[in-house]
């Protein structure tokens, strides 16, 4: 019983503010991610559909990427072409 | 108008099924029709809830398919008359409940009923979100513990995106429902707060359900808890939640610890 009046009185830490901060920061970064995908999908299909209406792509070399930064994001969008593609536009038109 | 209330939570074993058997005896006493369906195909527990595991005799699979008529498979509650269960399937799987099959079903429940209760199975997979699909309001059942947050934050962003309600531009109405509320262990600090629960899932609350004997009890005999024992810190806060999903204003209780302080200065650690 002794241990117990001690407890009471050594400010015990209390978990529950550690169990908030981390839910917080982790929420935080799913709830970004969330959806994340499908729009990236969505945006690499759209791009390779009208840069392949000018040249002949390889799906495979279309790459989408998204860095979420604290106040600014960045989409990067990094599409190799083939070296003779402009010729290839020349015969198309 | 009958509304279609799905009861879900992501995480396994919150209190989905006892909620959804607490609240829909509750709606059903307030005087409305209320139909509780079973959507964990293969994992049924619904009817061993209500105490009506005896008297299966069709499920929500046998009506999806044709194989039986809704009135054969719905099975009226011993104790109140306008209370009703539609069970699952215990010996199929999930991938036997089809969207247009359940679309149908939500459908034909809808012309004969007030409230349409989907208890929804745990997980994110099909089952779960053919539970929500048709869903115009949801309950969000959530413990004070830092996995369950996040597996109701899941289940939240799934509601706005993955129902017909959402994909109209509508939106289903959203309600958390606070369970396995321990006061002891809230008074020490050691569970997360109901505001800080709110605050991180930004949602409204419908009612704390305070951690109970009381509720094991009921399940033992197959009775929805706000049957089984009317008074009881539970049953109350059950028929209170079911009174705000009618829109009535009611203060809400944070359950408190019932101990003296003389007893809490003694038996802190036996709490």
């Amino acid at each position: 019983m002794s241990i117990n009046i001690l407890r009471m009185f050594s400010r015990r830490t209390s978990s529950a503010p550690v169990a908030r901060e981390r839910l917080q920061i982790l929420l935080a970064h799913e709830r970004g991610q969330r959806g994340q995908a499908d729009l990236l999908g969505i945006l690499r299909e759209e791009i390779l559909a009208v840069v392949s209406r000018h040249v002949a792509l390889d799906p495979e070399k279309v790459i989408v990427r998204m860095d979420r930064g604290k106040s600014v994001s960045t989409l990067e969008v990094d599409i190799e072409v083939p070296n003779d593609f402009d010729k290839r536009i020349a015969v198309a038109s | 108008m009958a509304k279609v209330l799905v009861v879900t939570s992501g995480k396994g074993g919150v209190g989905k099924t006892t909620s959804t058997a607490a609240l829909g005896a509750a709606l059903a006493q307030n005087g409305d029709k209320v139909v509780v369906v079973d959507f964990d195909v293969g994992l049924r527990n619904l009817d061993l809830i209500m105490g009506a595991e005896r008297r299966v005799v069709f499920d929500l699979i046998n009506v999806a398919q044709g194989v039986a008529k809704l009135s054969q498979a719905l099975i009226r509650d011993k104790r109140l008359e306008n209370l009703w269960l539609l069970p699952a399937s215990q010996t199929r799987d999930k991938d036997a409940l089809t969207d247009e099959g359940v679309r149908q079903i939500i459908d034909e429940l809808r012309s004969k009923f007030d409230w349409i209760l989907c208890d929804s199975p745990a997980g994110i997979e099909r089952g779960a979100t053919l539970a929500m699909r048709y869903a115009d309001e949801a309950i969000i059942v959530t413990n004070p513990e830092v996995s369950s947050v996040r597996d109701s934050d899941r289940i939240i962003g799934m509601l706005d995106s993955k129902t017909v309600k959402a994909e109209q531009g509508e939106e289903v109405k959203k309600h958390v429902l606070i369970t396995r509320y321990d006061p002891a262990r809230a008074a020490r600090g050691e569970m997360l707060s109901i505001d800080d629960i709110l605050e991180i899932l930004a949602t409204p609350l419908l009612g704390i359900i305070p951690e109970s004997q009381d509720i094991l009890r009921a399940s033992n005999v197959g009775a929805p808890v706000t049957l089984n024992d009317a008074a009881c810190a539970s049953a109350r806060a059950y028929n209170d939640a079911a009174r705000r999903l009618n829109g009535e204003t009611i203060a809400m209780t944070v359950p408190v610890e019932r101990k003296r302080f003389f007893e809490r200065l003694l038996g802190r650690r036996a709490a």
